[in-house]
């Protein structure tokens, strides 16, 4: 395994890879928040990974179909994004790195905006503040950590929290095993510490930074390293959606209740490729892909809902329509997007006037009209 | 002679590098068992081992500052930076390390770092994945930059720029990886540090450098067929920068446009503009003029042929400096 000097660490686990409920030890000091959940929610959480699953592959065939101009899979992931954005109140603030789509959905994010972005149309795609405080993705490597860091720093500096968890913000923010090596990463964790600010650090290990395995990042357990910056710090089961939900809803409590920063690691499995760039099979072997698919995160729920008996076919084949009509309706609404103008280029680049591309949209408006019909 | 595209001649002259030097070693992210996003290295690793093709962990900054090290202990560094826009995390180490080191040593060390840089637009790609960050390091003393614009030349100055005792930022076209091209593995190359004339012509000079080059050569032929005569300039050196053949040229024809896909500002291009006109008053019939990307951020893909100079604004610029 590519891992293989990390798996001395215990994880939170709930539900095991078979899907009976059986918390282990690690996970005692989590179970009763699992309580907050209701049956209509414990069932969200499938259609949630159902429905970002369909519609994560629609997209990379809309890319192989030259749609778009790169498309960044999150099969495998559904049970650590989609535990953890639920886990986040209505007054959170996410800032995901650039593969946490379940959790754009979530926080209402519409998908066809993280299309737009990939497909060459915006840099941007949405208002976080209109989105549930979700920010934007973040291309470069770890740099979004210390965004994060700096906006709960803010509210801290805005005031004392009041005690009351309804309205206490904390901060949230995704990043990957291969962004832990990064210098902004590691500062940001230092600062948070520093200022113990009301944010939670959610690494998704998914065990590979494109080729390269999460060995040579660490030769030490990701969760250990946290611990080493003074955070509290809980490993997960990445595959287990109530781990996820249970351990970052205690985390964003203990650090919106002003405890100071926490960090959780995932220990997830990229199934796809890096991006529809990236061709695995270069790199990694068949029978850790099998062992990894064993343990696929939204079979292992739909196990457990059906053992539980909160869920029937019914219900699973609504999920399915769903899906397919998030499906089909993506790539109808993909095909028809439009091409942006000139404006773009221009029109942002400063908040107030500013000469130059003032006077370079002029340019290229008026030596693109001399061309008339012919471009 | 041999055809290769500009990926495989970097490859080739990688592998010579390495077996003609075993303290050339190559570091960066995914160079090994991927062999690079772009499939430079391919193969190197399986080649020379794990030892001298460094799959590294995660961080430009890293990658540069322990090839500062690992050329302190006698090692001759070859770092890749996945792409263009992630060279920022190791700026400092750049600039105010790597830079600087051999004058601090005040003679007493050298840093043969070889920073390869895939760059540049065209290729319809997400954010960071385009841009021409080349300026800010021409800015820097102590760095010397080049950038090929074919196979050939890209197989000789890779080859060069590791034999180079000075760090060498090594800009590599990525829209120029895939298109094939001669390569004559046993003619040696012209120097590293100079300007080629690639294409002759009487009415007006064009340089440029990296992919623009077969922008100049598409746009020299355009007005071939309308009765201007072209001469175009490969520029190869960015810094230094060879005047020679290029103040040759604009003595010539009296008529010089730069062309760049970087943003103009503050750019290489502004410099030779500068300099031609310093050096050059008298042969010019016209100002020089400069064609570069807009001073905005590179925009999304579906904007990029926009934002980007094409053959038709090289040549509205060539016709303002012919009806000046
Ligand atoms: C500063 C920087 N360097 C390099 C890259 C190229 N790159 C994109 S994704 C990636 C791997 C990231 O791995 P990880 O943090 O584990 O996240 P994952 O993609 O696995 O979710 C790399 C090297 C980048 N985007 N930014
Ligand atoms: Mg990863």
């Amino acid at each position: 395994m590519a891992d293989a000097p990390q798996h001395d660490a215990v994880s939170v686990q709930m539900i095991s890879p078979e899907g009976r409920f059986e918390p282990n030890a690690a996970a005692e000091e989590f179970l009763p928040y699992l309580d907050r959940l209701d049956e209509d929610r414990l069932r969200t959480f499938y259609r949630d990974m159902a429905v970002i699953r369909r519609f994560d592959a629609e997209v990379g065939h809309l890319q192989r179909q030259g749609q778009l101009a790169l498309w960044v899979p999150s099969h495998g992931q559904e049970a650590a994004q989609v535990g953890s954005g639920h886990a986040a109140r209505p007054q959170d603030s996410i800032f995901p790195a650039y593969r946490e789509h379940a959790v754009a959905k979530i926080r209402g994010v519409d998908l066809i905006d993280i299309v737009r972005m990939l497909r060459g149309l915006t840099h941007g795609g949405w208002v976080p503040a209109e989105h549930g405080n979700f920010h934007l993705y973040t291309l470069v490597i770890g740099s979004q950590t210390l965004h994060a860091t700096g906006y709960a720093m803010g509210i801290a500096l805005d005031g004392a929290p009041t005690g009351d968890p309804e309205k206490d913000e904390a901060v949230m923010v995704y990043f990957g095993d291969g962004a832990t090596s990064q210098g902004d990463t590691n500062e940001a964790m230092i600062w948070a510490a520093s200022y113990a600010t009301p944010q939670v650090f959610f690494l998704q290990n998914n065990h590979w930074a494109i080729s390269v395995p999460v060995s040579r990042q660490s030769r030490t357990p990701l969760v250990d390293r946290a611990r080493g910056f003074g955070l509290r710090s809980t490993r997960i089961d990445g595959n287990d959606v109530l781990a996820s939900y249970a351990v970052t809803a205690k985390q964003l409590d203990d650090a919106r209740a002003g405890r100071g920063p926490g960090f959780i690691e995932a220990m997830t499995y990229r199934i796809g490729a890096h991006t529809t760039s990236d061709d695995p099979t270069r790199y990694r072997g068949a029978d850790e892909l099998k062992f990894w698919e064993a343990r696929d995160p939204i079979t292992r729920y739909r196990h457990h809902l059906e053992q539980r008996e909160l869920a029937d076919a019914a219900f699973f084949a609504d999920v399915e329509s769903e899906a397919a009509d998030l499906a089909a309706d993506t790539r109808r609404r993909t095909l028809a997007l439009g091409t942006p103008g000139i404006d773009l280029i221009f029109d942002n680049v400063y908040a107030e006037d500013h000469p130059v591309p003032r006077e370079q949209k002029k340019w290229l408006q008026d030596y693109e009209a001399g061309f008339g019909e012919a471009r | 002679m041999t055809t290769w595209t500009m990926a495989k001649a970097l490859n080739r002259g990688l592998e010579a590098a390495m077996v003609a030097d075993d303290k050339v070693i190559l570091m960066g992210e995914d160079i090994g068992p991927l062999g690079g996003v772009f499939r430079v290295t391919e193969g190197l690793s399986a080649r020379f081992g794990t030892d001298r093709v460094l799959d590294t962990p995660l961080g430009e900054s890293g990658i540069v500052g322990a090839a500062i090290g690992l050329a302190m202990r006698g090692y001759r560094p070859v770092c890749e930076i996945q792409f263009d826009g992630f060279i920022y995390p190791a700026f400092d180490q750049i600039t105010s390390q790597l830079a600087k080191l051999t004058a601090r040593h005040e003679g007493s060390a050298r840093f043969p770092i070889v920073i390869r840089v895939p760059y540049g637009g065209h290729i319809g790609a997400v954010e960071h994945h385009q841009e021409s960050p080349e300026a800010y390091f021409a800015h820097t003393p102590g760095l010397r930059l080049v950038s090929p614009s074919t196979p050939n030349d890209a197989y000789w100055m890779i080859q060069q720029a590791i034999a180079s005792d000075d760090p060498v930022m090594f800009f590599e076209p990525k829209s120029r990886y895939w298109p094939k091209g001669e390569v004559d593995e046993g003619e040696s190359a012209a120097p590293l540090h100079t300007t080629r004339v690639v294409r002759g012509g009487t009415d007006v000079t064009l340089v440029g450098h990296g992919a623009m080059v077969s922008v100049l050569l598409q746009a020299a032929e355009v007005a071939a067929g309308e009765g201007t005569s072209i001469e175009v300039v490969d520029l190869r050196s960015l810094s230094p920068v060879d005047y020679g053949p290029l103040l040759k040229s604009v003595e010539k024809t009296g008529r010089l446009v730069v062309a760049q896909e970087a943003p103009g500002f503050a750019s290489v291009g502004s410099e030779i503009a500068a300099t031609i006109a310093e050096r050059a008053f008298y042969a010019l019939e016209a100002p020089v003029l400069r064609v570069s990307g807009f001073d905005a951020p590179f925009p999304p893909a579906k904007l990029e042929s926009l934002y980007l100079p094409d053959a038709d604004r090289v040549l509205d610029a060539v016709d303002r400096a012919l009806n000046y």
